[in-house]
């Protein structure tokens, strides 16, 4: 995003359907068409070798019709039989040698293709990987799948065939002109009178179509999101009833698409008949003249003969470039929105001087930490905290207070505006990201599971643990026994975000993968919010032995699971109004000590 | 097929105009040729300027025809096929908003949104290629053909000839790339999977450093991708090569036979051009033919996979007797008579276990038990979000089956366990509890969700807009949205699944409060973890293992039940002490 993105501004990538105000920016067809070819580029070999090919396949079909007018002139009307013989097998050698460069050349064009496809595919996911969390605060999944599919197919469809085919007609076009001006400069010159004409036609056509294969682009990856968003809500739409009006809503968007997908095929559909018509009244001016050239001037008729067939070939290629052209047109529609996710600016790189976090003890500290999502509106006001090496910081407080938001500040995953944050006496911008990311384990207040084995989803957390340690930390974790219940034990598959499991079952198992980790600063955010009392006890004497040694930041309502705290961190608006041991904070009398005793009315 | 036909009836006009329109172009289209071989021979060499000027008149008038013919075909055929697709679209999107939660867990939410754009669209190209090519195809040859015949039935034995070995050539190659297409959409779905868990997961990715792993994993369903991609459409573009040689070959025939035939004198230079020039487009007619039975053959893995939508019979619907009842939910009691429930028809082991209970009307009950103990499976049940397996839920003692689900549903208001807010303001996702609130309906239940104050504090207040899934607010924030969107409702009946879990205590109270003065004649149903949000419910059920194995006030419970006590004691231990 070049401009920062807020709460207060309206989130790029968020459907149209709700007041959004899309806007299209102009881009350059040629910059798209530079960075599409800087990819095709990658095979430059196979490239040239497809482009020889082509020439070879071009030039027989060109020789070969020429061949028509000696054939007929040398060989028929002489009445020369063995000679026609000669000429024939010559042709059919040439014919079958265009055919076969005409397979290869088309076999090899898929595999670059989709080569070039599959690399463009990877580029984008990669630069999502890298992308910061604000970026995904503001755009909705479907529309950016939407760029996976709908977008790269167009390009796919593109590069498979119409690239080639571009470039044949074109070169078709330019040898028939060759021998058209070689045959008759006079006739080339009347054939090529009713070019401009095209020319003009095919301009304003492509000027639209253009258009709105781009608006038809960007309509289709909002039915895209706003699909997926409403199927993986589904189950909120049927609480409340709420079928008819995102039908509704739905038909909006969907007639929408609908419009500019008419305006687009539309355009791109009527190019080709009317050039083609073009081409045939070409011919029909061509024929007259040239009629009139043979019947004044004596043309030979032979060559009359093959310059009318070049006259009509003359058509072939231009209907086919036209055509292209369009599909060339929808294909850059879909890229122009690929690179604009790849033109994202990504988390900012690690310092060139960055240093790997290593042997870390955990000594955690803010100083005068000033945050906010967006920059206008501070959340964290002036937070300064201390967590030495193996202690254990709780925050509680009010929700919206800003707990959460701190914890997300220690990995990096937003920057802080001001202040100081070290881990070890390092400030963490001077950290490479990664091995600072690396050296802690969080368990998120959202559970969040991947679609495969219990055992792969606990694994997440430390690759190369062994079944054994995956199993001793569900077991620390007090998620062992519903796993073993499930009917494949580990091996039961989770789907849809461990929809098939409780609530409170995510949450264990959320907190087995970050117990695998094993890291050195442990961050729980209401970790156990959704888990009863009883099975958090077990969880808590797990967590106590997991903690040993190591610091940990720890989020929860439930007071009884941080009174043990070394110091506790009373959050209230962005600002740490008491801090201290649960003792000294219930002799304060303050505002901790109201929340505990409120918990128990 | 014939499941295609009611998306497809708003565009009558163009299924019979444009293929009739085509029709008007291809007879244009197939003069043409004559007339250009007419002008050569009987124009040209007979040196007739007249002849010359009007057959070439003549070509330009019937150009004229063909392009307004064609204008118009392309316009009714982009009409119809987005307009088919459109309505498809809507179908399926409408078929998807019947599903029952179990028709849901069965198709991932990626999977069936590739469906709806991705292969709703590969089915919108079969319907303009039907509609502009599928005729034009077989007249062309059809005309170009007899008039091979005419010009010299000798040389168009080339044509029988040519006719069966292309068509021999296509049949073989479309045999083959059939499978790879529908290979290919299966694996198009597992990349879109991949990205869509990223795109949900990305803070776990994030914070366990996992990038690299998640690009492997995504470049192992790419590479699957490709790899199916190259064999399917490798097969396809060879039909045109194929059909090059075949034609040259015919071309390079009739040139041979012609020529002796000229030769002989019984056969002229013109018509053996315009011979070529039929043949030529007899076999770039069967080539178009081939090349629209191609793309029927990919959109026949498109259209399965969209029938399979279409074809879910949803097995949580309205029941005649239920329609005709139009019974509604007012007073809000609620009776559980021997319940037995479990997922899958074929699990093994009941969820839940012979569950009896009355709740009267305006009755606060609160559930409790361990995770997974069927808490959130048991009041899933009132609102048939799920079916149950045997036994009988009853609401104002009807059973639940013999309300219309709007009708049930409109009387249970459901605070889901896993929040779910939309992108849009935050207005639009209150609404949801009435699309008709005024403003101080909407305040006044964000009030008592104790929502207000924080949604004031935001710069746009009810204008803000929430990200997806509502990322963009904390973890309380979010329930106590959920909480006024559902409270909005004013329902007879309102469920609160773990609703609070993120909320800190004096909050929660505050809610409870709220909740307790204006919606006192509501029967609530609360499940939560902390006692203290459940101490003072009329009932409190104990559920462990999908059993009850305890139930009634607080004071009861605690004197009878020794899990009861446990959990109690679990929570108060610490201030005991303190005291
Ligand atoms: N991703 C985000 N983008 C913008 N604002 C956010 C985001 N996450 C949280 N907020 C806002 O920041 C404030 C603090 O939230 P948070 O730290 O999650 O609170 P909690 O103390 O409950 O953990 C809240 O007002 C919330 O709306
Ligand atoms: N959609 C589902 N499909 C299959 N099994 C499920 C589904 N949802 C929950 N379960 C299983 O049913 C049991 C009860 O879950 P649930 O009612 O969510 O428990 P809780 O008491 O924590 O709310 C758990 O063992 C869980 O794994
Ligand atoms: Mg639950």
């Amino acid at each position: 995003m070049s401009e920062p993105t807020n709460i207060k501004s309206i989130p790029a990538g968020l459907p149209g359907r709700r007041g959004k105000i899309f806007v299209e920016k102009p881009r350059n067809s040629k910059q798209v068409i530079f960075r599409l070819w800087k990819y095709l580029r990658k095979q430059k070999i196979l490239l040239l070798i497809i482009v020889a090919l082509l020439l070879i396949n071009t030039t027989t079909t060109l020789v070969g019709s020429y061949l028509l007018r000696p054939i007929i002139n040398k060989y028929i009307l002489p009445h020369n039989i063995p000679g026609l013989a000669r000429m024939i097998f010559l042709l059919l050698g040439i014919y079958l040698l265009g055919s076969i460069a005409g397979i290869f050349q088309n076999r090899l064009m898929i595999v670059v293709a989709q080569k070039t496809i599959s690399i463009i595919r990877i580029d984008l996911f990669n630069r999502i990987q890298s992308l910061p969390l604000k970026f995904f605060d503001t755009h909705v999944h479907g529309e950016l799948m939407s760029r996976f599919t709908n977008d790269i197919d167009n390009i796919s469809d593109s590069l498979n065939t119409s690239v080639t085919q571009f470039l044949a007609s074109a070169l078709t076009l330019s040898g028939i002109i060759v021998m058209m001006i070689y045959i008759s400069p006079l006739l080339t010159l009347v054939t090529l009178v009713i070019v401009p004409l095209m020319l003009l036609v095919a301009s304003q056509i492509i000027k639209r179509s253009k258009k709105f294969f781009t608006s038809q682009q960007v309509a289709l990856g909002a039915v895209n999101g706003f699909v997926e968003e409403m199927i993986t809500g589904q189950k909120v739409v049927k609480v409340f009833c709420y079928e008819e009006n995102i039908a509704k809503e739905f038909e909006a968007i969907n007639y929408d698409l609908r419009y500019k997908a008419t305006q687009a095929q539309l355009y791109s559909g009527v190019m080709m008949p009317v050039i083609q018509n073009l081409n045939t009244i070409n011919f029909a001016l061509t024929a007259a003249v040239g009629g009139l050239l043979a019947v004044l001037k004596g043309l030979d008729i032979g060559g009359l003969a093959a310059f009318l067939q070049y006259s009509r070939q003359f058509g072939r290629p231009v209907n086919e470039i036209s055509s292209e052209y369009n599909s060339l047109q929808s294909a850059l529609a879909g890229a122009e929105r690929i690179f604009e996710i790849l033109d994202e600016i990504p988390e900012i790189p690690d310092l060139p001087d960055a240093i790997p976090l290593k042997n870390v003890k955990g000594d955690i500290q803010f100083s005068n930490v000033m945050f906010g999502y967006d920059p206008d509106k501070i959340i964290l006001k002036n937070i300064s905290l201390r967590a030495k090496a193996g202690q254990k910081i709780a925050f509680v407080g009010s929700t919206g207070a800003g707990k959460t938001t701190i914890t997300n500040l220690l990995p990096r995953f937003y920057d802080i505006q001001s202040g100081l944050i070290t881990v070890d006496g390092i400030d963490i911008k001077k950290l490479q990201r990664n091995s600072l990311r690396s050296s802690l384990a969080m368990v998120l207040q959202d559970t969040h599971l991947f679609t495969a084995t219990v055992m792969e989803n606990i694994r997440y957390g430390k690759l190369e643990a062994t079944d054994k340690e995956v199993i001793d930390a569900a077991i620390l974790a007090g998620a062992d026994s519903f796993i073993t219940r499930l009917p494949k034990g580990y091996q039961s598959i989770l789907e849809n975000d461990g929809g098939n499991l409780s609530q409170g079952q995510r949450q264990l198992l959320n907190i087995a993968r970050a117990t695998v980790a094993k890291p050195a600063i442990l961050i729980l955010d209401e970790a156990t919010s959704s888990i009863d009392t009883r099975t958090e006890q077990i969880i808590q004497k797990g967590m106590d032995q997991l903690m040993q040694g190591r610091t940990s930041l720890v989020i929860a309502h439930r007071l009884s699971t941080v009174h043990n705290a070394d110091e506790i961190m009373v959050l209230e608006n962005g600002e740490i109004i008491e801090r201290g041991t649960h003792e000294a904070l219930l002799k304060q009398k303050g505002r901790y000590y109201e929340l505990y005793t409120g918990q128990f009315d | 097929m014939k499941k295609y036909f009611p998306y497809l009836l708003k565009y009558k006009k163009a299924l019979w105009l444009a293929p009739l329109l085509v029709i008007v172009d291809v007879v244009c289209e197939i003069f043409q040729p004559a007339l250009m071989s007419k002008i050569v021979d009987q124009g040209i060499s007979q040196k007739n300027l007249h002849y010359i000027l009007t057959t070439g008149g003549l070509m330009v008038g019937l150009s004229i025809i063909a392009i307004a013919a064609n204008v118009g075909n392309i316009y009714y055929s982009s009409t119809a096929s987005v307009g088919f697709s459109a309505e498809l679209r809507k179908g399926m999107f409408n078929k998807i908003q019947q599903f029952s939660f179990s028709n849901l867990d069965k198709f991932s939410s990626s999977s069936l949104t590739t469906r709806l754009t991705n292969d709703v669209n590969i089915l919108q190209d079969v319907i303009v290629m039907l509609l502009r090519l599928l005729i034009r195809a077989p007249l062309m040859l059809l005309f170009a053909a007899i008039i091979a015949v005419q010009i010299n039935a000798g040389l168009a034995t080339v044509i029988a000839i040519a006719i069966p070995v292309l068509s021999t050539c296509i049949y073989f190659l479309l045999r083959r790339g059939f499978p790879f297409f529908e290979k290919m959409q299966k694996r198009l779905d597992k990349v879109n999977a991949v990205v869509q868990e990223n795109l949900i997961n990305v803070r776990v990715i994030k914070s366990f450093v996992r990038e690299d792993f998640e690009k492997k994993k995504f470049g192992g369903a790419n590479e699957d991708l490709r790899e199916m991609s190259v064999k399917a459409s490798g097969i396809v573009v060879l039909i045109m090569p194929v059909m090059q040689l075949v034609m040259n070959v015919s071309i390079v025939a009739i040139v041979w036979f012609g020529g002796n035939k000229i030769i002989a004198g019984t056969f002229q230079v013109g018509q053996l051009m315009s011979f070529i020039t039929y043949i030529t487009q007899i076999l770039m007619s069967l080539t178009m033919l081939s090349m629209t039975i191609m793309t029927f053959s990919r959109a026949g893995a498109s259209s399965e996979r969209i029938l399979e939508v279409l074809n879910t019979e949803p097995d949580i619907i309205d029941s005649p007797l239920a329609k005709e009842k139009d019974l509604h939910v007012h007073k809000g009691k609620v009776e559980f008579k021997n319940v037995f429930f479990k997922y899958h028809a074929d699990g093994s082991e009941y969820v839940l276990k012979n569950i009896n209970v009355i709740i009267n009307p305006g009755e606060t009950v609160a559930i409790i038990g361990a995770t997974g103990s069927s808490k959130s499976t048991l009041v899933q049940l009132i609102p048939r979000l799920y079916d149950v397996t045997r036994g009988n839920i009853l609401v104002d003692d009807a059973d639940v089956r013999n309300y219309t689900l709007q009708n049930l549903r409109n009387g249970v208001s459901m605070v889901l366990q896993q929040n779910e807010l939309f992108s849009g303001t935050i207005r639009q996702n209150l609404k949801w509890g009435d699309i008709n609130a005024t403003d101080e309906e909407i305040i006044a239940a964000a009030k008592d969700a104790q929502a207000h104050d924080f949604i004031m504090s935001f710069p746009k207040q009810y204008e803000s807009i929430l990200g997806q899934s509502g990322v963009n607010v904390s973890g309380g924030q979010k329930q106590r949205l959920c909480i006024a969107r559902a409270i909005l409702k004013k329902p007879p009946i309102l469920i609160l699944d773990d609703s609070t879990s993120a909320v800190d205590t004096a909050t929660d109270a505050k809610i409870r409060a709220a909740l307790k003065l204006h919606l006192h004649g509501t029967t609530t149903f609360v499940i939560a973890q902390r006692i203290s949000s459940i101490q003072s419910a009329d009932k409190i059920i104990l559920l462990d293992n999908g059993e009850i194995i305890g139930s009634g006030t607080h004071n009861e419970l605690i004197k009878t039940s020794s899990i009861y006590q446990e959990i109690y004691f679990s929570q108060q231990l610490k201030e005991v002490d303190q005291v």
